[in-house]
């Protein structure tokens, strides 16, 4: 069997143990492993968003915890004043719907996206490192001194958010709104990917000399995928708060931005399905392990170390092989 | 707001930047001698610290703990760099990040394991216990042996760069690699000095703040952080760039600490102005960084011209 059907038969495989799991946890009223399940499927979302930049368009942005921290914050303040009944803003109310508050967080996230990614792009390798991480930062240390939201106590979400239709009070529905989210920003990554748009961000990666020869303009198309990039991660924040029903700086935390990172080396860089295998795994390893022993971390400190040295291409590169054009 | 006050803060911020100094000094180093970005250096930090305070409390003598904590930084970096970083070289950026991020991971939690969850603690050594009378202000003692010492190693190291042949060596690997291996220089003990040079370093400031903060695991993630940042600004690669930058850094951020709240608190009233104020103080010296990179995208001293 060639790799890349191989690659497919493991991402179905994988896609249906995402739903077979926790629909076995249903039946056996388990609902810690649907919560577990609806964590690794929106690690994997913001994982997605981060992909976009990183495994599509090279770009290494160490600052992704800024919008996931920023759609964090605004399903928080949404529901925050919802609850209260105070206006946000001059008589702007608060909203408890989970649909008007992700359009916010990705409109948000997109417009702070395209402030950061025009001012970062203008430099590269470890300059765009570290202004990626400055920018995340300054949240980090806006959100932790702000008083008005909680500061460095976070703020709690009292009661989540709705979805209409659905009762998000109950872990099986909060489950299939991710699932249902992560699915169509899958099918979001694979369109980019193949469409002119995803050749020319993967042309630019690989070589921005030619890429500029034959007419495409690189900071352009850098940007955009920087921006829809961004956009991903920052909804993925909105459903975190409200799995967690809690928003704090950590979110924002450089700390996150590295475990962002991680998820996606661990599955395997710009594979479509890297970010489900890396926070399936990230997620197992803490839940098993954590389970065993405090310090399960240096478990996790040398797992990350042997792939980085000896299996660059995370798990899917171990079984499928490499990227036809990685 | 009176003159003393300011004197301190001045002070402080000084001081700061001089422990930082120290901290940038071996990050700026390694990357621009080996070109390597390496996250753990916060962990060599952490590990001069402990060892310090671990023998100082053992020994109860704070010299013979500061020794050991050097030592044993320098120590554990020459390990790290012949087991881990070395295979790192040649990989990109994304790589090092990634596996000097799970050195952290590994080295964190062996510090827990040693030394438990507990913060330890480190007392300043007797003869730098109290003030000193500085004309306007009473001037804590150690705090002011730190910015004495911080100004002894920065022309320790000068004078190491400059006039000796490690020195030599160091600035020949910065400007190219592949000659001065030809020339016959043994490149991998080369990095392997700079490294454990650098960790040493590393320790030192841990060591020396110990002693006016907790030693606990992860106090290294915020000074790496501000070391980046101080780097970046400096240009990476170069030592005056570092020098200038961790000065800048420590300066504005204590400052802007000190002074923003209360310009803030003569424009609105009092409660929104703290707030405001420690907020905008806190993101300042981030957006330096990202005002000199937007600028000056290779830094204020660019080493490689």
């Amino acid at each position: 069997m060639d790799n890349t059907r191989k690659e497919w038969l493991l991402n179905a495989l994988m896609a249906l143990a995402l739903f077979g799991v926790p629909l076995w946890a249903l039946m056996a009223n388990e609902p810690f492993i649907i919560t577990l399940a609806t964590r690794i499927a929106i690690l994997a979302i913001a994982a997605v968003g981060l992909n976009i930049a990183l495994g599509l368009g090279g770009m290494v942005s160490f600052g992704h915890a800024l919008y996931l921290g920023l759609g964090g914050y605004v399903a928080g303040i949404a529901a925050h004043h919802a609850f209260n009944g105070t206006p946000i803003l001059a008589g702007i109310p608060g909203t408890n719907q989970m649909l008007v508050i992700w359009a916010i967080a990705m409109v948000l996230s997109g417009a702070i996206a395209a402030i950061v990614g025009a001012l970062s792009l203008r430099t590269s390798g470890i300059f765009f490192i570290m202004i990626t991480l400055a920018f995340a930062q300054m949240g980090f240390f806006f959100t932790l001194s702000w008083p008005a939201y909680g500061g460095e106590d976070g703020l709690p979400i009292f009661v989540r958010n709705q979805f209409p239709g659905l009762n998000t009070a109950r872990p099986w529905d909060l489950f299939l709104i991710s699932y249902g989210v992560l699915m169509v920003a899958l099918v979001i990554f694979a369109m980019l990917r193949a469409a002119r748009f995803g050749a020319a961000l993967m042309a630019i990666r690989q070589n921005p000399d030619r890429a500029a020869a034959i007419g495409i303009s690189p900071f352009g198309i850098k940007l955009v995928g920087f921006i829809l990039s961004g956009m991903i991660t920052g909804l993925a924040g909105a459903m975190m708060a409200d799995l967690t029903r809690f928003v704090s700086p950590a979110m924002m935390a450089w700390t996150m931005s590295g475990e962002l990172i991680v998820i996606i080396i661990l599955g395997g860089v710009g594979r479509l399905f890297g970010p489900v295998a890396g926070a399936a795994i990230l997620v197992g390893f803490e839940v098993f392990f954590g389970g065993l022993t405090e310090h399960w971390k240096l478990w996790l400190g040398l797992v990350l170390l042997a792939v980085v040295l000896f299996a660059r291409g995370g798990l899917i590169g171990l079984i499928a092989g490499r990227a036809q054009n990685g | 707001m009176t003159l003393a006050l300011f004197l301190e803060q001045m002070l402080n911020g000084v001081q700061f930047g001089l422990m930082l100094f120290l901290m940038s000094a071996g990050l700026t180093l390694v990357f621009g001698v080996m070109g390597l970005i390496n996250l753990a250096h916060g962990s060599l930090y952490m590990i001069g610290a402990f060892l310090c305070a671990a023998i100082a409390s053992a020994t109860g003598n704070f010299w013979l703990g500061l020794a050991g904590g050097i030592a044993a930084a320098a120590a554990a970096g020459a390990l790290i760099e012949v087991v881990v970083i070395r295979r790192l070289y040649a990989r990109d950026h994304l790589d090092q990040v990634l596996a000097t991020f799970a050195l952290i991971l590994i080295l964190s939690e062996a510090m827990r394991l040693i030394f438990g969850p507990f913060p330890l603690y480190l007392n300043v050594p007797p003869v730098l216990r109290g003030t000193v009378n500085l004309g306007i202000v009473d001037y804590s003692l150690y705090r002011l042996a730190l910015i004495g010492f911080g100004i002894a190693v920065a022309v320790g190291l000068w004078l190491l760069i400059t006039k000796t042949r490690l020195g030599i060596r160091i600035r020949a690997g910065e400007s190219d690699r592949e000659m001065i291996a030809a020339l016959g220089v043994n490149i991998r003990v080369l990095y392997t000095v700079v490294f454990a040079l650098g960790a040493a370093l590393a320790g030192l400031a841990g060591a020396l703040v110990g002693a006016i903060q907790s030693v606990q695991v992860g106090m290294g993630e915020p000074v790496l952080i501000l070391a980046f940042v101080v780097i970046v600004i400096g240009g990476i690669g170069s030592i005056k760039g570092a020098m200038v930058g961790a000065l800048l850094v420590g300066v504005i951020d204590t400052m802007g600490r000190f002074l923003l709240p209360r310009v803030f608190a003569t424009i609105f009233d009092a409660s929104a102005a703290a707030g405001t104020g420690a907020a905008l103080a806190s993101m300042l010296i981030y957006l330096l960084m990202a005002l000199v990179l937007i600028f000056r995208p290779k830094g204020l001293f660019p080493a490689h011209g």
